[in-house]
């Protein structure tokens, strides 16, 4: 797409505005998060409605659900399978054989967006030989990727792209022996689709859940600001059983945080940490 | 580390990586501004480019890091497969969004960002390439107060990138490859 028109350029007071109508009417607190992507984001949103400001706070304040549409259009959901297929080539290697280990396995996707993550992990799972004893949660604030995360279902040409990413990281398989294939469409096997759920959880506002031996974030919290990074980190540390594994994307690391002194570095490439105290 | 409270950015595309490593070569030891480059690459690619200039040239060249500060004499590339962007408190964002103009990195989206930060104390160069991406960017750094210099089409191996910056802004200064390096030359002795 090309970029945002001029005159669909918003002030960060403007912003803070919208991030305080928002906060005032629905739970969704977004004062936390990256106030430039935050802001291009609002921008396009605008130019995608063709609205102005005083449109889109009128729309807010007054239009049923309007909100939760805005702010599902506002968050960033871009995902893939098998997304930076060399960190699920180190998840092999140095995550599944202590997984292994454990009568039963609990894993978290945190902002699974459309389930592509969570649905790699169990195939991953599954040619380890421990799909049968794990089970996914896939959580994230957006409806209407969480409805395509439970249908499972991709459309062909993704599937192509997925396939690329599928066989850098498991390159004597076949891809299609994990989907059935309909008109345009595929759909993730039903052995994957049974081992995960996916729900409603806010990182912003919710608590621990469960306690997982696994915990994957990955693309979501560079879209947070410092300090609420810390309290997502904290969030997981409290989630994480001793000796578990958190999994951050390719560009965030514990590097700037102090709880990095209770994780091991397994791979610091991928972000890949193991809690140890 | 200190903060910079002025920003020089440069957009490139195909054909514009010899030049931007001519005037990152050309640097003086020391310069106040922070530097900060989209080069437009393979996600293959990495952060070749980076390692392989900071080894040759002995100096400050990192890829920028999600909410890392922006420092003084540095130098900065975004990495391959995000989009880079400033934020009010004058530290770097990543952001996976959609593609802007086939390109993430885009150039508009680093431009774009750093313009509305950095207003007057934003410098900001776009070179040659085969796309347009760029050219917006550079029209709101010009609306922000920030200045504007494009590198003369005649002289880029790829002219259409410094052709619609031209098209697109109202008073850019096109200047020569020689001109381009002797501004980096001579960074602190200017101002
Ligand atoms: C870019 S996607 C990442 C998908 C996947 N983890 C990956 O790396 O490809 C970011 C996801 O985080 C979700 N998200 C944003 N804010 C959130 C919050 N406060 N709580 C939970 N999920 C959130 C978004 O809805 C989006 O689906």
């Amino acid at each position: 797409m090309a970029g945002i028109s001029k005159g669909f350029f918003i002030e960060f007071e403007d912003l803070e505005e919208i991030i305080y109508i928002l906060k005032n009417i629905s739970e969704v607190d977004l004062s936390g998060y990256s106030k430039s992507s935050l802001k291009r984001r609002v921008e396009r949103f605008l130019q995608v409605e063709k609205m102005d400001l005083v449109d889109l706070k009128n729309a807010i304040i007054n239009v049923k659900d309007f909100h939760n549409y805005f702010i599902q259009e506002l968050v960033v959901n871009v995902t893939e399978m098998f997304r930076d297929p060399e960190f699920f080539i180190s998840l092999k290697e140095n995550v599944i054989p202590y997984l292994k280990t454990y009568p039963q396995i609990r894993i978290w996707s945190a902002g699974s967006s459309s389930g592509e993550e969570a649905y790699s992990t169990a195939i991953l799972l599954n040619e380890s030989g421990i799909l049968e004893r794990s089970f996914i949660y896939g959580t994230d604030i957006s409806p209407k990727a969480l409805e395509t995360a439970r249908k499972g279902v991709y459309s062909l040409n993704k599937i192509k792209s997925y396939t690329e990413n599928y066989l850098k990281t498991s390159p004597r398989s076949e891809f299609a022996n994990h989907y059935t294939a309909m008109y345009d469409a595929a759909i993730i096997n039903k052995e994957y689709r049974s081992k995960v759920l996916f729900s409603s959880h806010n990182l912003v506002t919710d608590h621990a859940f469960n306690e997982f031996q696994l915990i994957m974030c990955r693309n979501v919290m560079i879209y947070f600001d410092k300090e609420l990074q810390k309290r997502v980190l904290n969030l997981f540390y409290d989630s994480l059983s001793l000796f578990g594994f958190l999994c951050l994307g390719s560009k965030e690391s514990l590097y700037a945080h102090d709880i990095k002194n209770n994780f091991k570095v397994i791979d610091k490439r991928y972000n890949i940490y193991q809690k140890i105290k | 580390m200190v903060s910079a409270s002025e920003i020089i950015l440069i957009g490139g595309s195909a054909g514009s990586y010899v030049l931007i490593a001519e005037l990152l070569e050309s640097l003086p030891e020391y310069f106040d501004a922070a530097i900060c480059v989209v080069l437009h690459r393979n996600k293959q690619f990495d952060t070749q480019i980076e390692r392989s200039l900071s080894r040759r040239l002995l100096r400050n060249i990192s890829p920028a890091i999600d909410k890392m500060d922006i420092c003084k004499n540095y130098v900065y590339f975004a990495p391959a497969g995000y989009h880079l962007m400033v934020e009010p408190d004058y530290t770097f964002s990543l952001d996976g969004s959609e593609h802007i103009n086939y390109s993430r990195p885009s150039i508009d989206v680093l431009f774009e960002t750093a313009a509305q930060i950095y207003r007057e104390y934003c410098t900001a160069f776009l070179l040659s390439g085969a796309n347009q991406d760029g050219a917006r960017g550079l029209s709101i750094v010009e609306d922000f107060g920030g200045k504007i210099i494009i590198q003369n089409p005649d002289q880029a191996s790829i002219n259409t990138m410094p052709q619609a910056g031209i098209n697109e802004t109202q008073n850019p200064q096109v200047w020569d490859n020689a001109q381009i390096v002797s501004f980096f030359k001579n960074l602190n002795k200017q101002s």
